[in-house]
């Protein structure tokens, strides 16, 4: 073997002498004579020495292999990250290397097909969510959170944003993280302990001159749905406010949009269409807007339509550069650089793929099984599903107080039998009791739900016996 | 070889569309009859307006767009400060298996023991490359990465009673997301002008410290692919003020295994994993942006850090000083695993090979290419560069007319990315080169001949320099046309209002 590696080209000795005789050096070393030699490393770095590529591959597998996925095992898990199908189209274009080892398309001559695909995926995003303008992606739905915390302030020159009690931790985590800086304060508004729904003389009292915006997830973290968006709206429109949706996308094929409930700005998860769950990441964050004023106002990147400059053909570039960093700088609407650009494919594809009654086929078959999953938990012992009083989606809360028992015990008797069970609210969410978020998706078939349900019937029969 | 990107004039897809189509179904036995238990007050009105195409329209749409599309795999990817190195198939191969993609973030830690395994032994790794005590793999970019490394700047000076620090300086030659990070953690952005080397002005930089610096921001090399030689006194002069290090990883692809920004003396250090650990871009991201942290910072970190008790791995939440979250979960696990993979398979002679390689790859380039007609190197000629430079079109500017971007669109003809254009901007008319270590010496020369063809024919007066590029699916484009808000055209709706 020459010592050359298979990524690196000139790594073979005989061509390096060749290149550094060209330029007049005798070793790569005299390259590196310009760090000073106190922090110039002596030893080897301390990691392991090269593997092939089979012993790599086999040693990877064999660590991963520990793992049990959502395929080795029935879950029931969502809370943020959802189990959908992932039509195999997609994997197999997001994988072509034209896309896949492509930068930022910052030459747009030679970057058409991916500045293509951004335009289509934010023109899809809009019709979906009958929003007037999308971005071509953020990192996550929490931090499309923040920063569209941060783009209501920015907008309107207050200093206050609202939220609803039940937000899922971890946007709420990073909605503070993102606020504590620009010193914007976060105001929770109460949710009625029966049904869920926003406390609107509660929302009356906490709106003020110094809201920037009021947020309200659609459905809610906890997969109620909230009936009284109109009001909401027209409390934060009345205010001067700006009216923050937060919504889960695959619900829209029945569910009414951000745009006709009043939203100025929407955000979301775009995981859920067509992209796997990675154990929580890389996810799609989904930024929307309407009117211009926060369009130039927006973050992240945006692809526009244009011509080449003789008119002749149809051309995509970057537009409204201005408000980014590499112009902007210090004055930029954000510091996104890296986005989730190819995620961003992945949506454009599945939304293609399904179409108007795809769309509507999904959400009819995840409405369904909600009510299926309702219907089987809800009947059984000591357990009360859901836990509020509200029309839900995918999601809803499953209570074992009464059956006394707590969810962690339940989980691991769950686990025993090849199922995960919900997440725990407990520790979140202390007032809820003993409480796990269920998720139903298209992927949980009725025999999936049956046996969970003679699972839990088994586990907590042998309890109350 | 001759360059000649797919040029298909491909509608968007909505084109596509007819009435009854489909592209994808869900089995759904009594489906659509569940819609009537949603109350009307909450059902949409209209469907989305979304295209009815069927899966093969979609397939060759996509397949079409994808080949107008250039990326590393099809060729030489000079774009300065991005790595655009080669991405190993086996780490994608390896992060397709359902044992993490089917993998949900919130399953019992029993089910999880492999991920955690890899994420540890990746904390490990990096901390180990970088020199530092503790890393979160958490950021999702470079940039995520800086603004999560300022607010553990601001815990911790808080901690110490020193939130009156509220001033980040930055090198002027810094990447846009350093002040723009900066501005969003809440700073005051302060630059600190170059000196004659291209190198911090040690006293410029001495004038700028203060009681109120926060923190420095710098990249070493810097962005002129210079090593700050003086990195040292720049430390010195920055701890000494009470102020932080900050240690840009964009350029760490240069020093693996010579030098760790620890060693340097900087106390937070973010990796951009899609550059040096080889991870693909996608046309844009998803990216990873870890940060290690010395000592002092590291109870600051967010939450969870992925922990081993001597048995298990387990995400740790019991932190009471954390900055908390900065995104939901536990990172870019998809890419981590990849650029985990990459490290596996150069391991710690490799690592150094690429960065030898890089460096001298770079060096050969700027070699010959500060000899060609019109081009030169500013800054420090004769100091050797590290894994990128910096050349100037200025003199062929001045002499043909023909610029440095018109040089950029050119070599889009070749069949090469183009550097880097017009930045850092204390260079006129700058190209900013990184060829990277996954480069042949062919490919290098081929780029060294594309310049040298390039600069006879500007030095001809070559009428077709003005419309370059020719190979493209599209030549020049009217960018003032999609920023006019006449004819600004976002979406597709945009495009047909009356």
């Amino acid at each position: 073997m020459s010592g050359a590696h298979p990524y690196i080209p000139n790594s073979d000795p005989e061509i390096r002498r060749k290149m550094l005789g060209e330029i007049g050096l005798e070793l790569v070393d005299e390259l590196f004579l310009d760090i000073p030699p106190s922090i110039r490393s002596t030893a080897k770095l301390s990691i392991p020495p090269k593997l092939s590529e089979m012993e790599g591959r086999k040693y990877l597998e064999t660590v991963l292999g520990k793992n049990q996925s959502t395929r080795d095992m029935l879950s029931f898990l969502g809370a943020g990250v959802w189990p959908h199908h992932v039509p195999a189209a997609i994997d197999s274009i997001v994988g072509r290397g034209e896309f896949l080892t492509s930068y930022t398309p910052y030459q747009p001559e030679v970057s058409q097909g991916m500045l293509q695909c951004m335009f289509e995926y934010q023109s899809l995003i809009c019709d979906l969510t009958e929003m007037e303008y999308a971005n071509s992606s953020l990192y996550d739905w929490s931090t499309a959170l923040g920063e569209a915390a941060r783009m209501t302030v920015r907008a309107t020159g207050r200093n206050e944003f609202v939220i609803p009690h039940y937000v899922h931790p971890e946007r709420l985590g990073t909605l503070k993280t993102y606020c504590e800086p620009a010193q914007i304060r976060i105001v929770e508004v109460a949710q009625d302990s029966r049904t869920g729904a926003i406390d609107l003389s509660d929302l009356r009292g906490k709106i003020s001159e110094h809201t920037a915006g009021v947020y309200l997830e659609c459905p809610s973290f906890l997969g109620f749905i909230e009936e009284s968006c109109d009001e909401i709206a027209k409390l934060t429109h009345q205010n001067g406010s700006l009216f923050v949706i937060g919504c889960e996308p695959t619900s829209l094929g029945a569910f009414k949009p951000p745009g006709q409930l009043g939203a100025d700005i929407a955000v979301g998860e775009g995981q859920p269409l067509g992209n796997h769950m990675n154990f929580g990441g890389p996810l799609l964050g989904i930024f929307t807007c309407k009117g211009e004023g926060l369009l130039r106002n927006m973050p992240g990147r945006i692809i526009g339509s244009s011509t080449t400059q003789d008119g002749q053909q149809v051309a995509y570039c970057m537009a409204l550069q201005t408000r980014e960093q590499h112009i902007r700088r210090g004055r930029a609407t954000s510091n996104i650089c890296t986005n989730e650009a190819l995620l961003a494919v992945a949506t454009a594809m599945y939304l293609s793929l399904l179409g108007p009654a795809g769309l509507a086929d999904l959400t009819a078959t995840i409405v369904e099984r909600t009510k299926y999953a309702i219907e089987q938990l809800g009947k059984l012992p000591g357990v009360k599903a859901p836990g509020f009083e509200a029309l839900h989606y995918m999601e809803f809360t499953v209570n074992f107080d009464r059956a006394g028992r707590k969810v962690r015990e339940i989980n691991d008797a769950l686990l025993g039998a090849g199922i995960q069970g919900g997440l725990d609210l407990s520790k979140h969410f202390p007032e809820l009791g003993q409480s796990a978020l269920y998720c139903f998706t298209e992927v949980h078939t009725h025999r999936d739900i049956d046996m969970l349900r003679d699972e839990l019937r088994v586990i907590l029969g042998g309890q109350a016996n | 070889m001759t360059y000649a990107q797919a040029r298909w004039n491909e509608p968007t897809i909505e084109k596509f569309s007819e009435h009854g189509k489909v592209g994808y179904f869900t089995l759904a036995p009594g489906g659509t009859l569940a819609l009537g238990s949603i109350p009307g007050k909450l059902r949409r009105t209209n469907p989305p307006a979304l295209p009815e195409v069927s899966e093969i329209e979609v397939i060759r749409h996509f397949t079409r767009l994808s080949q107008e599309n250039f990326g590393v795999d099809l060729g030489l990817y000079a774009l300065g400060s991005c790595t655009m190195k080669y991405n190993p198939k086996v780490c994608d191969f390896i992060a397709a298996s359902h044992k993490i993609q089917e993998l949900h973030p919130y399953q019992d830690e029993k089910t999880v023991q492999g991920i955690l395994a890899l994420l540890y032994a990746a904390c490990d790794r990096l901390v180990k490359i970088v020199g530092v005590e503790k890393m979160t793999l958490q950021p999702a970019a470079g940039a995520q990465g800086e603004y999560t490394g300022l607010m553990l700047m601001r815990a911790y000076q808080r901690d110490r009673n020193e939130s009156k620090r509220d001033e980040i300086i930055v090198p002027d030659s810094a990447h846009g997301t350093n002040p723009a990070s900066a501005a969003m953690a809440g700073y005051k952005v302060v630059e600190v002008r170059s000196n004659s080397a291209g190198c911090v002005d040690i006293e410029a930089l001495k004038s700028a410290v203060r009681p109120r610096t926060a923190g420095f921001m710098i990249t070493n090399p810097n962005t002129l692919g210079i090593f700050e030689s003086d990195i040292l006194e720049i430390t010195r002069v920055v701890h000494d003020a009470g102020g932080l290090l900050y240690y840009d990883g964009a350029n760490l692809n240069a020093i693996m295994g010579k030098a760790k920004p620890g060693d340097m003396g900087f106390d937070i250090v973010h990796i951009n994993l899609h550059k040096t650990f080889a991870t693909p871009h996608g046309g844009g991201g998803p990216g990873s942006g870890p940060i290690g942290v010395k000592k002092a910072l590291s109870e600051y970190l967010p939450v969870p850090t992925v922990e081993y008790d001597g048995s298990k791995y387990y995400l740790d939440y019991n932190r009471p000083k954390t900055i908390g979250k900065i995104r939901a979960f536990y990172g870019n696990v998809a890419i981590v695993l990849r650029a985990y993979a990459y490290i596996l398979l150069l391991g710690a002679e490799g690592l150094e090979a690429a960065s030898d390689v890089a460096v001298l790859n770079a060096n050969y380039l700027a070699h010959k290419l500060r000899r060609v007609r019109g081009f030169s190197l500013p800054y420090a000629e004769s100091t050797p560069r590290k894994h990128e430079f910096v050349l100037s079109a200025s003199q062929l500017l001045k002499e043909t007319g023909v610029s440095a971007l018109q040089v950029a669109k050119r070599l889009l003809d070749f069949g090469i990315h183009p550097p880097t254009v017009y930045f850092p901007m204390i260079v006129e008319e700058a190209l900013m080169v990184e060829p990277t270590e996954t480069v042949s010496k062919q490919e290098l020369d081929a780029m060294i001949h594309a310049f040298q063809q390039i600069s006879d024919e500007a030095y001809a007066g070559s009428d077709m320099l003005k419309t370059v590029p020719h190979a493209t699916s599209v030549t020049r484009i009217d960018e003032a046309k999609a920023n006019r808000p006449k004819t600004m055209k976002l979406t597709w709706r945009m495009t047909t209002k009356p």
